[in-house]
């Protein structure tokens, strides 16, 4: 059963939580103290937010001329392999 | 087992992660450019060994991650620090929420968040050290769990766990630290 943690704990356990890391009876003690803390939802809403952030804001296009090439590369070694 | 006449419809697909990912770890085009093809080339000869039904992602993220340290990262002249200083938990968080205003509606922090460019993301990535950079580029740009990533570069998942953790906090340093220079945000890096 899950038991009540304190705003240390849940901070420590913060990435855990976010990462979907933790066992099930871990996850609903950090999620019941969220329910329950601002200070603590404050931030695990940032944590969450920033992480959104960095996933969203380091995406590149792959050069045209590099899914050519790597076509051709594969092309040419599936010739060499005599498929 | 698997057809490498099916490799190209499956793989290429990944194409777009496996770049981003070479990019943040050669912090270069060309080699980024390089370390693609050769992953490409060497999944493909490989690809007789993947069991179909198993992580296809995952498998292309090992082959790419173990080239990059094997070929690109010691090709580099000046050996890089190999560790980051310890940063305390919610490092950003206090710093950018210490001017809150309250009953403005959207937080301070979430406010400074958007101003964030993807040229002060990618780079405050590009600043970490390799075994940090990729750890946190692999969990949070790319969404694989520990247990993944710890398959992925061949570490134990308590290593992992722990570069991922330091370096995300590493990372949030690098970041107020680009924010403020260019003065896009107002917090000072003294804690509140």
């Amino acid at each position: 059963m899950a038991g009540f943690v304190g705003c240390d704990e849940t901070i420590e356990r913060l990435y855990f939580y976010l990462d979907g890391e933790l066992t099930e009876v871990r996850r609903q003690e950090i999620a019941l103290h969220l329910d329950l803390c601002g200070p603590c939802v404050g931030a695990y809403g940032f944590e969450s937010e920033l992480r959104k952030v960095i996933a969203n804001r380091c995406r590149d296009r792959v050069p045209d001329a590099l899914v050519a090439r790597v076509a051709d590369a594969l092309r040419e070694e599936h010739g060499r392999q005599g498929g | 087992m698997a057809d490498q006449a099916v490799f190209s419809d499956l793989a290429m697909e990944y194409m777009p992660a496996l770049y981003t990912a070479a990019l943040r770890m050669t912090r270069n085009p060309a080699d980024a450019e390089d370390l693609v093809q050769e992953t490409y080339l060497k999944a493909y000869r490989a690809f007789a060994g993947f069991e179909l039904g198993t992580n296809l992602k995952a498998w292309l993220y090992r082959i790419l991650t173990n080239t990059y340290i094997n070929t690109y990262r010691a090709k580099k002249r000046r050996p890089e620090i190999a560790d980051v200083e310890d940063v305390e938990d919610l490092y950003l968080y206090r710093r950018l929420s210490a001017d809150r205003s309250p009953g403005l509606g959207r937080s301070a922090e979430d406010e400074a968040l958007d101003r964030f460019t993807d040229t002060d993301v990618k780079s405050a990535i590009e600043s970490l050290p390799d075994a940090f950079r990729i750890a946190v580029l692999l969990a949070d740009v790319e969404g694989f769990s520990y247990k993944e990533i710890a398959e992925i570069t061949d570490v134990p998942i308590g290593t992992v766990m722990s570069r991922i953790h330091r370096g995300r906090k590493a990372l949030q340093k690098a970041l107020l630290e680009r924010g403020s220079t260019r003065g896009l945000v107002g917090a000072s890096d003294e804690a509140r």
